[in-house]
């Protein structure tokens, strides 16, 4: 798989989906809200799974 | 990247983020539960409650609420006028001393609109809640700290682009979001901070410049006053001051009329740091998700009730508006609450395994770092 190992690509997606969801809750509630659930929720899991993942490899 | 270069970034990102550390922990820790301020107030019981009465009781006029929050607070002025969404049937009223007494000394509480009754809003003048707002805005030292923060701030910007720098030669064998979980605590670690860090990125940078700006505040309210107020002062130079002014009564019908499809945010009474010493300022929002955030100003001559002037509307206050929704979170519901809460944790655990990663790091030869990265 290509893409995980270009060191930029999907930081810059993350970082885009990010700012998106950051922004659509600004225009409107509904659909624009679920956006930006979506653009921070992405972030929010990658950085809490290894976290996670962590302390089951130890238990 | 030459060697050279690396250890130049790395100098850095090192020293603007332990300069910004503790700073940023304190900011990230005391940010936590003003995410949730609202439902914190509800809890303990904080919040503002109206009684029940029947539904379409009538409002008092404005001037009579004005009348009745004065009389609340004996000896004391009012400054401004609130209006909330949430509560249709009362306004927040903001009193104190003088009209120019600065915001600190100031008592807020909310009036009920039907009845002119005095509700207590304890979170907006003490409280836990009020003590973990002053140290996350100014550490309870005014615009010094306000300012120190801010520069915590820029400097945490600095740390988070020197931080995304690094990353690519850290990362040049590792793909993505790969953690060494089998290696030394030390490069575990490493890979988490690099992780979390990049993908907490934009959330980080957004919070962290609209912070800056939130700190600047006073300074962008001061700049708006000499630019947009000022030129609008030059009729009343050299006016005796105002001594009676004309009932308040008027005013959201004037200002609307001003301004049609637009709504009152706040009202700004004469002699107040949003206001003039002549003029009521009312504040009117958008009617659109965006706009509601976007204050344009209406000065109404305090005597006359005339419209003098609708004010400009600069970039920075704009900027200043859209800071506030983008620092605190609270424009998503529930569930950007919670991501708000998350990505605020994910920052301290990068704040920490950073200093970790110093800490270790200082005390291995430099050989070693090198080899370090370049493996």
């Amino acid at each position: 798989m290509k893409w995980r190992e270009s060191t930029f690509a999907l930081p810059a997606l993350i970082g885009l989906l990010s700012a998106l969801g950051l922004f659509a809750a600004l225009l409107g509630e509904g659909w624009w809200d679920s956006l930006s659930w979506l653009g921070l929720g992405i972030p929010a899991l990658l950085g809490v799974w290894p976290l996670l993942r962590r302390s089951k490899a130890q238990s | 990247m030459r060697s050279t270069t690396i250890r130049r970034w790395s100098w850095l990102h090192t020293w603007s983020s332990l300069i910004c550390t503790l700073f940023l922990l304190m900011l990230a820790l005391t940010g936590l539960p003003l995410i949730f301020h609202h439902e914190l107030e509800h809890l303990l019981g904080e919040a503002p409650e109206l009684r029940e009465l029947p539904p379409d009781t009538p409002h008092l006029s404005l001037q009579q609420l004005v009348d009745a929050a004065e009389r609340h607070r004996p000896g004391e002025v009012i400054q401004y006028v609130g209006f909330e969404k949430d509560e249709p049937n009362g306004i927040i009223a903001i009193t104190a001393a003088t009209a120019g007494t600065e915001p600190n000394a100031s008592h807020t509480f909310m009036l009920d609109a039907r009845s002119g009754e005095p509700v207590a809003m304890p979170a907006a003048n003490g409280g836990v809640l009020m003590f973990i707002l002053r140290l996350h805005v100014d550490m309870f030292a005014g615009l010094p700290g306000k300012l120190l923060l801010a520069f915590m701030g820029l400097l945490f910007v600095v740390a988070i682009v020197s931080g995304v720098v690094l990353y690519a030669p850290f990362m040049r064998r590792l793909k993505f979001a790969e953690v060494r979980h089998d290696r030394s605590t030390r490069t575990r670690w490493l890979d988490l901070h690099n992780l979390i860090g990049i993908v907490t990125l934009t959330w980080a940078l957004v919070v962290g410049i609209t912070g800056v700006i939130s700190a600047c505040a006073d300074i962008l309210i001061e700049a708006w006053r000499e630019e947009a107020l000022g030129a609008l002062m030059e009729p009343y130079r050299g006016a005796p001051p105002l001594q009676q002014r004309a009932p308040a009564d008027e005013l959201l019908r004037i200002a609307g009329e001003a301004l049609p499809g637009m709504q009152a945010d706040f009202i700004a009474f004469p002699g107040t740091r949003f206001s003039t010493e002549h003029h009521y300022t009312v504040f009117m929002i958008g009617s659109t998700h965006l706009t509601a955030h976007l204050w344009t100003p209406v000065l109404i001559d305090a005597k006359r009730l005339e419209v003098t002037a609708i004010a400009e509307r600069p970039w920075y206050m704009d900027a200043l508006s859209m800071s506030q929704p983008l620092h605190f979170g609270d424009y998503g519901g529930r569930p950007m609450q919670i991501l708000w809460a998350v990505l605020d944790v994910l920052t301290i655990i990068v704040l920490l395994s950073g200093l970790y990663l110093w800490w270790v790091r200082r005390r291995t030869p430099r050989l070693r770092q090198t080899t370090q990265v370049a493996q």
